[in-house]
């Protein structure tokens, strides 16, 4: 099945894309591909990146990052603005919009909430899931927001981490921490039986009791202030499972990409969220030629025994190492097919040169949305 | 010459996408040649190492997995961080039972979210802890340690384990624990390469890499420069692909000499590769010279069109042989 991209992108009842995929497979240049086509398809696009290579945001014209859209020149018909996510700052400003000055100050100073807002596993994810809900709030400016997922260890954490961290901050060990007699007289079973003797026991001689007082303090200055991190993480994910928002799955002609593509297609379909599709970034193109892979390895052979051959055997050699190429791209590729027939899949040849500006983008554009690459 | 005669761990780190499991799998491969015995670690819970080798998931137990030349053996080990953690509490608090029942509860999952630190410290020290390790009292257990480790982006942070614990105690076992493990990577006992494709981004993070691991006082290794194109054409030959200067007569006729029927398909494929092969090739030319100027031992590897599977691993591991990392045999 074909990947009708420019039929998303137009979709005036769409208005969330997330790019999602392993690490390495060109997620990053693909949402701003399809950004600036959005864009001059029509639509007001904000393009949110995680970790952009500094020529692709220079691409773009980003030049700071200060975790605000800033909007893109040269755009014709629509509009197009692109931001940087400054984690630290989106936590920032979400503490800050949320509690008095003081009480702000007192968490933005805590030891605990300067590691956990700048260096936690799962940070990133969450307050990726924070701006985009920001940016989506914000529908006067923008009717379609393109995001771009954190590079993780599994393209899984993008839609995990944010419960994780919502249910760890909201959790009973954190309770724990911060009130240990009111806990104990409120049934939290199992870990009452086996006594938090041993938990916060064990857990101090680990990390040490500095750690956990201040931990103890955070969450004891957030829980007046706002309400739970659970709620904010949940209604992301409400969002994301919204029939406004498509996945766009990108992956390589590679084992690993593939099978990373193959569990969050999985994973999509479990939680019913909406798949728009599947691209293949870096297929191998060669032109049909009616010969076989053999044929032309044989007449490099002849040729090369001497030396007026020896420039067309090589450029044979080439061809022929891209034809074998191909056939094992295509092997993997038909893999993931015959494993998932409905996923509407993309293939967007092999670029030689990197993007360097927002020609190159909008050839990228145009490749995704090309329907007459058959592979 | 024989490369890092003195070191023992052998740490592989690279950017996503880089292949850094491969080179670090063929790596494990080439050292155990002549004999010896090496140990292939990963810390990601990916289970990398059991799908590179075709084998069911490894589990937190070192199983053997291939041979070498000369009698050597690689060994594997996927590093659980829960496990590392039990193994912790039973080597400095006799622990284990505890443990184990908090692990159940969810608590380690607690501990090394609240402290990421933590995990890494346990990850890094089971790899010093699998280094030390002796056997028959004389005898290293292993005599290379191959660690598939996180990415460029995080290696420096995940072996620079003092400065990651330092926040959560001046005192005590982990801290205590966290100097072993930085007398061991910070000597002359490890050392760490990393993994590139001759392209700007993961150039330019293997260039940021060494700054990083420079400036941490970490011992960097080898460039692996890996999936590379052997150039097919001369200089001369791709600034002519380029301009469109190859001559399509004479391929024509070098394409009837060879057997083949007229084709014209054929000729406007071939001119048409020979353009996107030269302007690829004078890319990397251009790559490989920012990574020569690092003056690091640099160590090119070529893709392999048929794929990555368990004999490309010795065809890897053979051409890193021939660029004298091992004994060989």
């Amino acid at each position: 099945m074909t990947l009708d991209i420019d039929a998303i992108l137009t979709d005036p009842t769409k208005h969330i894309i997330v790019c999602t995929g392993a690490g390495g497979v060109g997620k990053t240049t693909t949402a701003a591909a399809l950004g600036l086509r959005a864009a001059e398809l029509g639509r007001n696009v904000c393009v949110l990146t995680i970790d952009p290579a500094r020529r692709l945001a220079q691409a773009m014209g980003l030049t700071e990052l200060d975790n605000t859209p800033r909007p893109v020149p040269g755009i014709s018909n629509g509009s197009l603005s692109a931001m940087m996510l400054d984690m630290k700052r989106t936590f920032d400003e979400v503490v800050q919009s949320h509690s008095d000055p003081g009480r702000a100050q007192q968490i933005l100073s805590n030891p605990f909430y300067q590691a956990l807002s700048s260096s936690f596993a799962g940070t990133q994810e969450y307050m990726a899931m924070e701006k985009l809900g920001q940016l989506r709030a914000d529908d006067s400016q923008w009717d379609l927001v393109v995001v771009d997922t954190p590079p993780s260890r599994n393209a899984l954490d993008f839609l995990d981490a944010p419960a994780r961290l919502g249910s760890f901050l909201d959790g009973r060990f954190i309770r724990i921490l911060t009130a240990p007699a009111r806990g104990a007289g409120r049934g939290i079973g199992r870990i009452a039986a086996l006594g938090f003797g041993i938990f916060t026991n064990v857990l101090s001689k680990l990390l040490g009791t500095q750690v956990l007082a201040d931990v103890g303090n955070f969450v004891a200055a957030i829980d007046t202030t706002f309400g739970g991190f659970r709620e904010r993480a949940d209604a992301t994910y409400a969002l994301l499972k919204d029939s406004g928002t498509a996945f766009i799955v990108v992956a390589v002609p590679e084992r690993d990409a593939l099978r990373e593509a193959a569990y969050f297609v999985e994973r999509l379909n479990q939680d019913e969220m909406p798949l728009g599709g599947l691209i293949l970034n870096r297929v191998q193109e060669v032109p049909e030629t009616g010969l076989t892979q053999d044929q032309v390895l044989a007449a490099a052979q002849k040729l090369s025994a001497d030396t007026t051959g020896a420039l067309t055997a090589a450029l044979l050699g080439l061809h022929a190492e891209r034809m074998e190429i191909k056939g094992r791209q295509k092997h993997l590729a038909s893999r993931f097919t015959a494993a998932h027939p409905s996923v509407p899949a993309q293939p967007v040849p092999a670029m030689t040169k990197d993007v360097h500006d927002l020609e190159g983008l909008r050839e990228i554009g145009a490749a995704l949305a090309n329907q007459e690459i058959t592979w | 010459m024989q490369y890092w005669s003195e070191v023992t761990l052998h740490v592989v780190s690279g950017k996503g996408g880089t292949g850094k499991t491969t080179i670090a799998a063929a790596l494990a491969i080439a050292l155990a040649k002549g004999g010896h015995r090496t140990l292939l670690m990963e810390v990601e819970g990916r289970q990398g190492i059991a799908q590179l080798f075709d084998t069911p998931p490894l589990p937190y137990e070192e199983r053997k997995i291939a041979v070498a030349a000369g009698g050597g053996e690689v060994w594997a080990l996927a590093v659980d961080t829960e496990d590392a953690l039990l193994d912790y509490l039973e080597m400095f608090y006799k622990l284990r039972r505890a443990g184990s029942a908090l692990s159940k509860m969810g608590a380690v999952d607690f501990a090394t979210t609240i402290a990421p630190g933590l995990r890494d410290v346990l990850l890094t020290g089971k790899a010093c802890e699998v280094v030390k390790r002796k056997e028959k009292k004389q005898d290293n257990a292993y005599d290379f340690v191959i660690l598939d480790a996180p990415p460029t982006g995080r290696i420096a942070r995940f072996l620079n384990v003092n400065s990651e614990v330092s926040g959560l105690a001046k005192v005590g076992p982990i801290k205590s624990h966290a100097d072993s493990v930085m007398s061991v990577i910070a000597s002359e006992q490890t050392t760490i390469h990393l993994v590139t494709l001759l392209e700007e981004m993961p150039v330019q993070e293997t260039l940021d890499g060494v700054t990083e691991l420079e400036q941490a006082g970490l011992p960097v290794g080898g460039i692996f420069v890996n999936m590379t194109r052997p150039p097919q054409l001369n200089a001369q030959q791709r600034a002519f692909a380029i301009s469109g200067q190859l001559s399509a007569a004479e391929i024509d006729t070098q394409i009837l000499r060879s057997g083949l029927a007229p084709n014209r398909k054929l000729v406007d494929a071939l001119l048409a590769e020979a353009s996107d092969h030269a302007e690829r090739v004078d890319l990397e030319v251009n790559e490989l010279q920012r990574l020569t100027e690092q003056e690091l031992p640099l160590f090119v590897l070529p893709l392999l069109p048929s794929g990555i599977d368990l004999g490309a691993l010795y065809e890897l591991a053979a051409i890193m042989t021939a660029h004298g990392i091992g004994e060989g045999q």
